[in-house]
């Protein structure tokens, strides 16, 4: 204090060189320890349980694994999800902007679409679908009530089963990815709209070459994480024969009773399937994120670590953990 | 003079539900002029700017830009709506900055200056980066071309946000409080830019609390204050000898 009283300025200490990095003793976590013990203990209990069960019949598995039946089975579920989430994301964004337009008939529309596909359970959503020829045994073009027909088919001949499993899964996905696109519509400034506005754009130029793409940013990660569940949504059209990966292990287990060691092959392959999609939307939101960060150097490209894709490892990882801690006593 | 003003607002009155914003605002804007606007927050400022390009619908009056009314058309003395195509192609004239910048923050800055007049101009790419880079040294930012808007300062930020707004080739520009965002320091260089851009003879209406620019370049100085103007006359009347009280005590809480 005195020197600074008596100079006027505040002190400078002689600084000749850095000083050495710190050295000292860090907390111990010795909770974490035991804790880690234990969870090792249980995860190597479940793990042995499981790879000494003779009811898993490991053999099975490995035969079934990648046996053609198996493959076809997961190519349909791969494009029954594929196919979904693009008619789910394509007509999310059609009623979300539907929804915030002007016109109040499309927007009712929207809210009546939205009302309806998710107020009704999927799977129910796809039996319909699966038995539209009980409701309209034969499906014509033409104009209604004026007697104007070019062309009528039979209904199971147009809608075969994974048509209807199409329709199923992706229209009721649309209602959903409908308010995902809203909330991040929503979610970027006014100013970004008047801005694009008041260069001349028209609303629906600057809804798609200026808000939507920003919108992008907040709708992917919840849309990865609908595509993940789509996933595994797929295995419901199984109740229509959609011929997807369950459709076929359920037939062969039909036969040959081999359930367990069918189920354990059918997760094997949603983990994998999830995991490769996990990947996917890493890099897409590494895109979509563009211009959001301060540290990038113009040109230059961050190589972050795939964070949500670690994370959805280890949930998925914790999930079947604690599936197979459900499986009872007598069966390990 | 017999040519059309820029803007001419004639009792223009404006309300947002029941809240009556502008009540019968007169303003008139010669080609070539600067006019800045004053006064009060809540006095109707940024209102009226925004009629005048109709991101506001008026509800009483006449505002009119180059002789057109604003976002109508008169046939034998009747109102029709226009369309929102020809809103656009109205408000592809009229260049606006804002308080908060709105660059498109997924835009390069080049990116961020070409966008309009590629779309909305349909002009080719190689025309639109070379007006673009034209207008980028004008503001001086041509080296910040592949720079997103985050990685720039604020002062560079409405710099850009001005270019864009030029590369259109407006006839009128219009400034919302351009450098109410902005630390002290970087205020300079957005009033340096708008005060070249006064020079070079465009017509520019600017709402603005910095009075020193006002002084400097402003043809004309309105003050707004409940929805009207109380106060239109050059600079140095306005400032030095206010003839509206509210106008006195305005200036003194400013100044």
């Amino acid at each position: 204090m005195a020197t600074t009283a008596d100079t006027g300025k505040p002190p400078v200490a002689q600084r000749a060189s850095r000083p050495p990095d710190i050295t000292s003793v860090p907390v111990r976590h010795y909770g974490q320890w035991v804790f880690t013990v234990i969870i090792i203990y249980i995860g190597a209990a479940i793990l042995f349980s499981l790879a000494k069960n003779a009811n898993v019949q490991w053999d099975v598995v490995w035969a079934y694994l990648f046996k053609p039946l198996t493959l076809r089975g997961v190519v349909v579920t791969i494009e029954l999800t594929v196919i979904a989430m693009i008619m789910g994301g394509i007509g999310g964004v059609v009623l979300a902007v539907m929804r915030l337009s002007s016109n109040p008939v499309l927007g009712a529309v929207a809210g009546f679409y939205i009302w309806f596909f998710r107020g009704t359970p999927v799977l129910v959503q796809i039996l319909v679908w699966g038995y539209l020829g009980a409701l309209y045994p034969t499906i014509f073009l033409g104009l209604p009530f004026m007697g104007v027909v070019f062309g009528s088919w039979e209904t199971s001949a147009v809608i075969g089963a994974f048509a209807a499993a199409c329709l199923g899964l992706g229209l009721n996905e649309a209602a959903y990815d409908a308010e995902l696109v809203r909330a991040g519509i929503m979610s970027v400034s006014p100013g970004q709209s008047e801005a694009a506005l008041s260069l001349g754009m028209p609303w629906g130029m600057s809804m798609y070459r200026v808000v939507l793409p920003q919108a992008m940013r907040i709708i992917i990660p919840p849309f990865g994480n609908n595509t993940i569940s789509m996933l595994k949504t797929t295995s419901l059209v199984s109740v229509i024969g959609g011929n997807e990966l369950l459709t076929r292990l359920e037939t062969v287990w039909g036969q040959t009773f081999e359930i367990i060691p069918l189920l354990v092959v059918a997760c094997i392959w949603y983990l994998a399937l999830t995991t490769i999609f996990s990947i996917g939307q890493y890099y897409l939101e590494k895109h979509f994120g563009k211009g959001h960060s301060r540290k990038v150097e113009a040109g230059k490209k961050k190589k972050p670590k795939p964070a949500g894709l670690v994370a959805t490892l280890e949930t998925d990882a914790s999930k079947l953990e604690q599936a197979a801690s459900e499986i009872p006593e007598e069966h390990r | 003079m017999s040519e059309q003003p820029m803007v001419l607002a004639e009792n223009v009155w404006k309300s947002f539900g029941s809240n009556v914003v502008l009540k019968g605002v007169d303003l008139r804007v010669e080609k070539g002029q600067v006019v800045v606007l004053l006064g009060p927050s809540g006095g109707g400022k940024s209102t009226i700017l925004r009629c005048i390009n109709h991101l506001e619908k008026i509800q009483g009056g006449r505002l009119s830009v180059d002789g057109t009314l604003v976002g109508y058309t008169e046939r034998h003395g009747k109102l029709y709506e226009m369309t929102t195509k020809k809103v656009a192609k109205q408000r592809s004239a009229i260049g606006m900055v804002f308080q908060s910048f709105n660059l498109f923050p997924h835009f390069t800055t080049l990116e961020n200056v070409t966008v309009a007049p590629i779309r909305v101009k349909k002009m080719n790419r190689a025309e639109a980066v070379e007006i673009g880079t034209k207008m980028l040294v004008r503001v001086g930012l041509a080296d910040r071309a592949d720079y997103y808007p985050a990685q720039l300062s604020g002062g560079q930020q409405q710099r850009v946000a001005i270019a864009r707004a030029l590369c259109m080739s407006p006839q009128l520009m219009l400034f919302d409080e351009p450098t109410s965002a902005l630390d002290p320091e970087l205020v300079a260089e957005v009033l340096d830019v708008m005060k070249e851009l006064a020079k070079s003879g465009m017509t520019m209406v600017c709402v603005t609390h910095e009075t020193g620019f006002a002084r400097e370049v402003a043809d004309l100085v309105a003050v707004l204050d409940g929805g009207v103007v109380i106060e239109y006359g050059p600079p140095s009347q306005v400032f030095d000898n206010p003839k509206d009280p509210r106008t006195a005590e305005f200036l003194s809480a400013v100044l």
